[in-house]
C-alpha cells in the first residue's frame, strides 16, 4: 500500500489527510460514498468529548516562555521550500512562499520567500548609510535613524519576483502551488517616500533615472525611471509592523509597488541620480524577455494581473465530497482587483468569487467560492480582471506572443485537476 | 555632525506656515522657504571621498569607467585563477554554474544560450557586474586594471576582440557586442483585450500536459523517508 502512496510536494504530513490518500489511491474508489467514510476524524480519543484532555486539567507554560513567539508545533510544515536543482548554491537562488497554508492576503514575516544573488548581508544598522549622489544639488548620507525622522507612509503591497511561474512556460512542471507561484508575498511595509529623499537632496531636473543598488556582495543594482521614483516608492524599515527580516534587506529595503521584485533593492544602500538608464546585469542579461523572433522586451517592470487558486492545489488535495471552500489569490501591478472569476470545467463557464477586503491596490487580494464537490473529477481554474479591465490570460494566448523562452512575466491561467480519489495536480490544457 | 542643522525639520515648517498665514512672521516663514534643496534638514553631506569609494557602477556611454587598462592575456590569467573553477576554462560553465560563452545564433532556438556574446547588448556590463559581483564570494577584489583585463578576456571568449587585444577606458565604446540591437520596449499589453467570456467558451478541453510525469517536484524529506 505504502508504495502507491501519491505524491504530493511538501504534503503537510497532516494523519487525516494522508490516510485518506492512502486509501484513496489504494482503494481506486469508484463512489464518492466510500470516500467520504475514509475522510472521517483521527486523533487521539483520549482528548476528544467526552474525555477531557490534559491542557484543560494542568497549567501550561508561562509568559516569556517565547520571548519572541513562534507557530504552534502543529504547524512545523509551514515554511518556505526551495527547489534545490535549480540553483548552482544556495547563496544564489530562490526559496517559495506556502501559499496554500495562509489565508487572508498578509503573508507572515517568516513565511516571504527569498531570492539572494549572494547571501543575506548581514548589517548592523548602526553601520549602515544610504548615500543619494549623482544630479542632485546636494549629495547627502543618510543614517537608518535619519530616514525614519522623515514623515512615514504605511502601505500594504505584494512582492512578485518576475520568474514567479517562470518553470511553467513550456508545460505543467512543478506540482504544488508553492513552487508554481510561491515568489509572491504581500506585507505592509513602514517607510519614507522615495521623492522626500530625492528632495531633499535637491533632485536637478536633468535626472531621469535612477539607479538604486544594495549592500551585499551581489551589489544588486537596477536603473528605474525618475517618474516612477517620484511616485509610489518608499524606502522601508519596517514589515508588518517590525524591522524588516535580514532576508528582506534589513535595514533598509526599496519598495517599488507593481513592479517586479529584483528592483525592490533590499540592504539599500545607494541612489544614483542620472540621465540614462544603466543597463547593468540585471536588465540585461536576467528580467529581459526573450521573444521567438530572437528579440527581446526590456524594461517589463509591471507585474500583470494574475491569480491562483491556493485551495484545492497538489499540497491541498479534497478531504471528502460535500461543503469545501475553494480560495485563492488575485493581485495586479497596475492597481486594484475588480473581479475574480472561478472555472470548475477548464475554463469552459465561470462564476464570480467574492473578494475579502480591504481590496487595495498593487496588494494580494483573497478570494473565496463556496462549494460542494460531488466526487467527480473538476478542472480548476481562475481569472482575474483589474480596475484598468485587463484579463488574466491563458498560457496559449501568452505563448502566442512570446514563444516558451521568456522566462518572465509569466501570469497565465493555472489549472488544477481534481480526480475522483480527491487528488490535485498541476495540468496543462490544450 | 549636520549640517542642515540650520534647516526647520518639518513639523516646524509647517508651524511656521500656520505663523505666516496669520501674518505673524513673514521673516521667518521666508527663511524655512530658502531652506532649499530639501527642506527636513535630515542627513549631512556626502564628501567626494565617500562617494568615489562607492560609485563605481559603468553605463554603456563609459560613464563611470575608471583610468586603466588590460589585455586578453593578463585577463587569460586571472580568469583561470580566479573564475575558471565555477564558469569553466573556456567558460562553458561547471555544473549549474553560468555559462560565459556562445550560444551565437541560439536565440530563436529551442533551447537558446544566453551570454555575453548571445544576448548581452553591452560590454559596460561585464564590466560593471565582474567589479561589483565577482568572483563570487569576494566582490570588489579585482583591480581596475583587472577588471579590464577579465573583460577583455570574456570579450575573447565570445570572439569579438582577437587575442593580442588591449582594453581600455579610451577604446572602451568602440567594442561592440552582436546582441545590441536586440531589445526593444513594450508599447502597452502585447495581448487582445476584451470582455472575458463566462458561458460556453469552448467546447472542449484535453489535459495535454502533467506536472506528475515529469516528477521533478521537491519533496519533503520526512514524505521521501516514509
Ligand atoms: C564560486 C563560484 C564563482 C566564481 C569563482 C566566479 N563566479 Fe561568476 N558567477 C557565479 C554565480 C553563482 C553567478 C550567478 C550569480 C547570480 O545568481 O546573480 C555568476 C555570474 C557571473 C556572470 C554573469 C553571468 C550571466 O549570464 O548573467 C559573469 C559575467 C561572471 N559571473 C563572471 C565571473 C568572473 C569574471 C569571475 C572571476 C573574476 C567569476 N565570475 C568568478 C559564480 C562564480
Amino acid at each position: 500500500m505504502t508504495d502507491r502512496k501519491p505524491k504530493a510536494p511538501g504534503l503537510p504530513a497532516s494523519p487525516e489527510r494522508r490516510r485518506f490518500l492512502l486509501t484513496g489511491a489504494a482503494g481506486g474508489l469508484a463512489s464518492a460514498g466510500a470516500l467520504a467514510g475514509t475522510a472521517a476524524a483521527a486523533g487521539n480519543p483520549e482528548n476528544l468529548p467526552p474525555n477531557v484532555a490534559d491542557w484543560s486539567r494542568y497549567l501550561g507554560s508561562g509568559v516569556d516562555a517565547q520571548p519572541y513567539g513562534v507557530p504552534s508545533e502543529h504547524e512545523a510544515h509551514v515554511i518556505r521550500r526551495n527547489v534545490p536543482w535549480l540553483t548552482a548554491t544556495p547563496e544564489s537562488s530562490v526559496n517559495f512562499t506556502p501559499l496554500h497554508e495562509l489565508d487572508g492576503f498578509v503573508t507572515p514575516n517568516g513565511l516571504c520567500f527569498e531570492r539572494h544573488h549572494g547571501g543575506v548581508a548581514e548589517i548592523d544598522p548602526a553601520d549602515h548609510r544610504l548615500m543619494i549622489h549623482g544630479l542632485v544639488e546636494k549629495p547627502l548620507l543618510f543614517t537608518v535613524a535619519d530616514i525614519k525622522r522623515f514623515p512615514q507612509e504605511n502601505r500594504f503591497h505584494f512582492l512578485e519576483c518576475a520568474a514567479n511561474g517562470g518553470m511553467e512556460w513550456r508545460g505543467a512542471q512543478l506540482n504544488g502551488v508553492q513552487y508554481t507561484h510561491g515568489m509572491v508575498h504581500c506585507v505592509q511595509y513602514t517607510g519614507v517616500p522615495l521623492k522626500l529623499l530625492l528632495q531633499e537632496a535637491g533632485l536637478k531636473t536633468s535626472g531621469t533615472w535612477i539607479l538604486a543598488e544594495g549592500a551585499d556582495s551581489a551589489g544588486m543594482s537596477r536603473s528605474i525611471p525618475i517618474e516612477k521614483a517620484l511616485d509610489d516608492c518608499l524606502v522601508a524599515y519596517s514589515m508588518n509592523g517590525e524591522r524588516l527580516r535580514p532576508e528582506q534587506g534589513y535595514p533598509l529595503r526599496l519598495v517599488v509597488p507593481g513592479w517586479e521584485g529584483n528592483m525592490w533593492v533590499k540592504w539599500l544602500r545607494r541612489i544614483e541620480v542620472g540621465d540614462a538608464a544603466w543597463y547593468h546585469r540585471e536588465e540585461t542579461s536576467k528580467y529581459t524577455d526573450l521573444l521567438p523572433d530572437g528579440r527581446a522586451y526590456k524594461f517589463t517592470w509591471t507585474m500583470e494581473a494574475k491569480s491562483v487558486i491556493t485551495s484545492p492545489c497538489p499540497e491541498m488535495p479534497m478531504t471528502d465530497t460535500g461543503a469545501h471552500v475553494i480560495k485563492g489569490l488575485a493581485w495586479s501591478g497596475n492597481g486594484r482587483i475588480k473581479r475574480v472569476d472561478v472555472s470548475l470545467d477548464g475554463g469552459k463557464n465561470w462564476r464570480t468569487a467574492r473578494l475579502h477586503g480591504p481590496v487595495l491596490p498593487k496588494c494580494l487580494t483573497r478570494f473565496t467560492l463556496d462549494w460542494a464537490w460531488d466526487g467527480k473529477p473538476v478542472l480548476l481554474q481562475s481569472r482575474c480582471i483589474d480596475e484598468t479591465g485587463y484579463v488574466q490570460p491563458e498560457i496559449a494566448a501568452l505563448q502566442k506572443v512570446r514563444g516558451v523562452n521568456s522566462i518572465y512575466h509569466n501570469h497565465a491561467i493555472q489549472t488544477w485537476l481534481v480526480n475522483e480519489s480527491g487528488e490535485v495536480e498541476n495540468v496543462r490544457l490544450g | 555632525m549636520c549640517a542642515w542643522a540650520s534647516v526647520a525639520v518639518p513639523k516646524l515648517t509647517t508651524r511656521l506656515g500656520v505663523v505666516a498665514a496669520l501674518g505673524l512672521g513673514l521673516a521667518l516663514a521666508a527663511s524655512a522657504a530658502s531652506a532649499e534643496p530639501g527642506g527636513f534638514g535630515l542627513g549631512r553631506a556626502a564628501t567626494p571621498e565617500e562617494i568615489a569609494g562607492w560609485d563605481v557602477d559603468v553605463r554603456p556611454d563609459g560613464t563611470g569607467l575608471p583610468p586603466g587598462e588590460g589585455s586578453v592575456q593578463e585577463g587569460e590569467e586571472i580568469y583561470l585563477e580566479r573564475c575558471a573553477a565555477c564558469h569553466g576554462e573556456f567558460g562553458e560553465g561547471a555544473g549549474r554554474y553560468p555559462v560565459l560563452m556562445g550560444g551565437f545564433d541560439s536565440l530563436e532556438e529551442d533551447r537558446p544560450e544566453k551570454t555575453i556574446g548571445s544576448y548581452w547588448p553591452y560590454a559596460s556590463t561585464v564590466w560593471d557586474y565582474v567589479q561589483r559581483a565577482m568572483p563570487f564570494g569576494e566582490a570588489r577584489s579585482l583591480s581596475d586594471d583587472e577588471t579590464y583585463a577579465v573583460t577583455a578576456f570574456l570579450l575573447y571568449l565570445n570572439e569579438v576582440v582577437e587575442d593580442d587585444f588591449v582594453l581600455t577606458r579610451e577604446n572602451f565604446t568602440e567594442v561592440r557586442l552582436p546582441n545590441r540591437d536586440g531589445f526593444f520596449m513594450r508599447d502597452g499589453s502585447d495581448l487582445p483585450s476584451g470582455e472575458p467570456c463566462m458561458k460556453d467558451c469552448k467546447a472542449a478541453v484535453e489535459v495535454i500536459g502533467r506536472a506528475r510525469t515529469l516528477d521533478v517536484t521537491p519533496e519533503d524529506e520526512q514524505q521521501a523517508l516514509e
